[in-house]
């Protein structure tokens, strides 16, 4: 083959090399964008939805309030019980719209305000000191349904009786709005309340208060054995036929459905040895086990990281084996452990299904204050709130799914943090 | 195959040091028919060796030889390695070290290794040095490990250099110290023997002779058994060289008889680049 056609064969094929690498380029990017467009999407969907649910329709208003002497004859008790509290809020939204009440329209407007009002005016005016007669302004929260028309997710113009708001109610909000007493406010309720049958009222501070003290169950239990098997298997186990059974025992384990976790946690720790339904403890232990294989896998690799050379450099001056994983192998592998360790978590934080199996799925009011107290979860309390019939529920389900991705990103973010920092050192 | 006598003429397997003044040394490691096998793979036949206090003798041989193999034997670091089984007996001073009370991590305090990457720990220089001192309770206070430290950074020739920042990372220094650094950790910890394993592959030339010179120096208090590839870095600093080919000792001697009369076939084609 002459020089010259050595020449012109390669460069005949050298515009259909250049052109597959486009094309593999051109793919590369379409994947990327349209991985990232279903990302915005759903962020878009999930704030668009959600957005609305970080505020609520509040109600400022006056309390004129009597006190009656307590029976004791002591200092003046706002609280004493024969106060009726729905009555002055009653009193205080007839006195704002100007009407005289009768039996049928105090119903309707004790629909305006959300049933807690009554309380929320008990505990403003016993923490008040002021003299009787007097006038206090209280802010208690509107019912869902008005919420839902100041945010216009209530169609004005359906028949009567397919809005769940009468004529004379619109009526009322408009005024209310038009005078300044009812607005939209912040949210508190959302982030301080537990779950709660009323949409206004419900909150996700009992799930996540639940999810944390999951996690610390999972990561008490999953970070030691997980670290300590990883570092077992890698540097003391011999590799032998066993060794390929446990290695192959713990890539499906990471494989299997949660659900089947789930079950396993009903029947061994519920049913056979008694632990309380329904407890972040019994969460824990089961995502642990969820969470385990995560973290053997992932520090493994870690562990197998670290240069030999570095072990041969501790053997050689007559390091012990023990010597030289904890002086040197832990600390070089810590950043991949550590990384795996949080991946492994917030799988743990985002999982739903084994919940279901031991309880967690329960409806539960009040905030957990240990690890045996019924509680749920975060992605459990979405589940509860996808699921239920109000549409005040919808948005502050899109809410708690922007709170859980918030919490998984803070995750990660720690994990690519820690990486980088000791990787830099 | 046997290893070739020595000039001497002595036993067909026990290769001796020879009618000079090296003869009337103590024997300080003495190799006899040794084996050692990686798993299926014969790493080492029956090789017969002494070794002296007071000389630096360099295993020379092709890749694949078995120099490495038996390096690692002397200090029972293959005894880390999965599937390594050692047969036959190495005896330090008279001990045999493969013998059941003999604990391999207080050996390798005994007989040091330096290996062929400079392979600091990513910690900083004092740490380096300070680590196997600290581990087998070589010093009661700081002052005692501080004076170790310098002393054995002092006798590698690195105190000068590294004085200021010993709380640096030793990964941050130039190779031929990084290497220096880890003979300074081996030498810390107080061994007889010093193996090295190609100690200078990875370096340039002049660090390379900072090394060999370094050698030198150590020969003085240590026994140096060096694995190299290098013929000129073997005539350098070596009082003896041992030619190993297919895992079997060839031939061992005076260094210059070596390179000048080799007695067997297969020394005289490696020396001359025959094989190799």
């Amino acid at each position: 083959m002459s020089k010259i056609e050595r020449r012109r064969r390669i460069e005949a094929r050298l515009g259909g090399r250049h052109r597959r690498e486009r094309w593999f380029r051109l793919l590369g990017i379409t994947a990327v964008g349209l991985a990232l467009s279903f990302l915005v999407l759903i962020l878009a969907n999930l704030v668009g939805e959600g957005a609305s649910a970080f505020t609520q329709s509040k109600l400022d208003l006056p309390i004129r309030y009597e006190v009656t002497a307590s029976p004791t004859g002591g200092a003046p008790d706002v609280r004493y019980p024969d106060v009726d509290y729905d009555a002055l809020v009653l009193d205080a939204l007839a006195g704002l719209l100007a009407v005289e009440p009768d039996r049928q329209m105090r119903r309707e407007l004790r629909q305006l305000v959300s049933i807690d009002a009554g309380f929320v005016v008990r505990d403003s005016l016993g923490s008040a000191e002021q003299a009787p007669g007097a006038r206090l302004t209280v802010t208690v929260p509107a019912s869902s349904n008005v919420d839902m028309l100041v945010k216009g997710q209530l169609d004005r113009s359906l028949p009567a009786v397919q809005r769940p708001l009468s004529d004379r109610q619109i009526a009322w909000v408009d005024t209310l709005r038009d005078s300044g007493v009812l607005v939209r406010r912040f949210n508190t309720a959302l982030f301080t309340n537990g779950d709660s049958r009323e949409p206004e009222l419900a909150g996700i501070r009992g799930a996540v208060v639940g999810s944390f003290y999951m996690l610390a169950v999972t990561l008490l239990l999953a970070f030691p054995i997980g670290v300590a098997t990883a570092v077992y298997l890698e540097e003391f186990a011999p590799r032998n036929r066993w060794a390929d059974v446990v290695e192959i025992s713990i890539n499906n384990l990471a494989a299997v459905p949660s659900i089947v976790f789930g079950l396993l946690g009903l029947a061994v720790f519920i049913d056979w040895l008694g632990f309380p339904r329904s407890a972040p403890l019994v969460g824990g232990f089961v995502l642990a086990l969820l969470t385990l294989p995560v973290v053997i896998i992932s520090s493994r690799a870690a562990i197998r990281g670290v240069p030999g050379s570095i072990r041969e450099a501790a053997l050689g001056v007559g390091a012990s084996r023990m010597q030289v994983v904890m002086d040197h192998v832990l600390p070089l592998a810590l950043p991949g452990v550590l990384t795996g360790t949080i991946i492994g978590m917030s799988r743990a934080l985002g999982e739903t299904a084994p919940l279901l199996m031991i309880g967690m799925v329960a409806f539960i009011v009040d905030v957990p204050t240990g690890l045996g107290d019924p509680a749920t979860a975060l992605p459990v309390q979405i589940y509860l709130w996808s699921d239920s019939p109000e549409r005040a529920f919808a948005e502050r389900t899109s809410a708690a799914i922007l709170v859980l991705l918030g919490f998984l990103l803070l995750m990660n973010l720690l994990a690519v943090l820690i990486r980088r920092r000791v990787e830099n050192k | 195959m046997t290893a070739s006598t020595d000039e001497t003429g002595a036993g067909p397997r026990e290769a001796t040091t020879g009618p000079t003044a090296d003869a009337i040394r103590e024997t300080c490691i003495a190799i006899r028919e040794l084996d050692a096998w990686y798993g299926d793979i014969h790493a080492l036949r029956s090789i017969s060796l002494d070794i002296a206090y007071g000389e630096v003798i360099a295993l020379i041989g092709p890749s694949g030889c078995g120099k490495t193999t038996l390096l690692r034997c002397l200090n029972r670091l293959n005894d880390e390695v999965e599937g390594a089984r050692v047969a036959g007996s190495v005896r330090l001073d008279g001990q045999e070290i493969y013998a059941r009370p003999v604990d391999p991590v207080a050996l390798r305090a005994r007989v040091g290794m330096v290996f062929q990457k400079p392979n600091p720990f990513p910690k900083s220089i004092y740490d380096n040095v300070a680590y196997g001192p600290r581990i087998h309770g070589l010093a009661t206070d700081r002052a005692q490990l501080d004076d170790i430290v310098h002393v054995s950074l002092e006798r590698v020739g690195l105190l000068k250099e590294v004085r200021d920042r010993l709380d640096e990372p030793g990964t941050d220094l130039s190779g031929g110290q990084q290497q220096r650094l880890c003979i300074a950790r081996t030498i810390a910890v107080g061994p007889e023997v010093i193996l090295m394993d190609e100690p200078c592959s990875a370096l340039d030339p002049i660090a390379t002779a900072r090394i060999e010179d370094l050698i030198d120096e150590l020969a003085e208090d240590y026994v140096i058994v060096i694995v190299t590839h290098s013929m000129q870095q073997a005539a350098r600093v070596s009082s003896r060289v041992a030619y190993l080919n297919h895992g079997s000792l060839i031939e061992v001697g005076e260094t210059n008889r070596i390179f000048t009369n080799p007695q067997h076939k297969l020394t005289e084609d490696y020396i001359t680049g025959r094989i190799g």
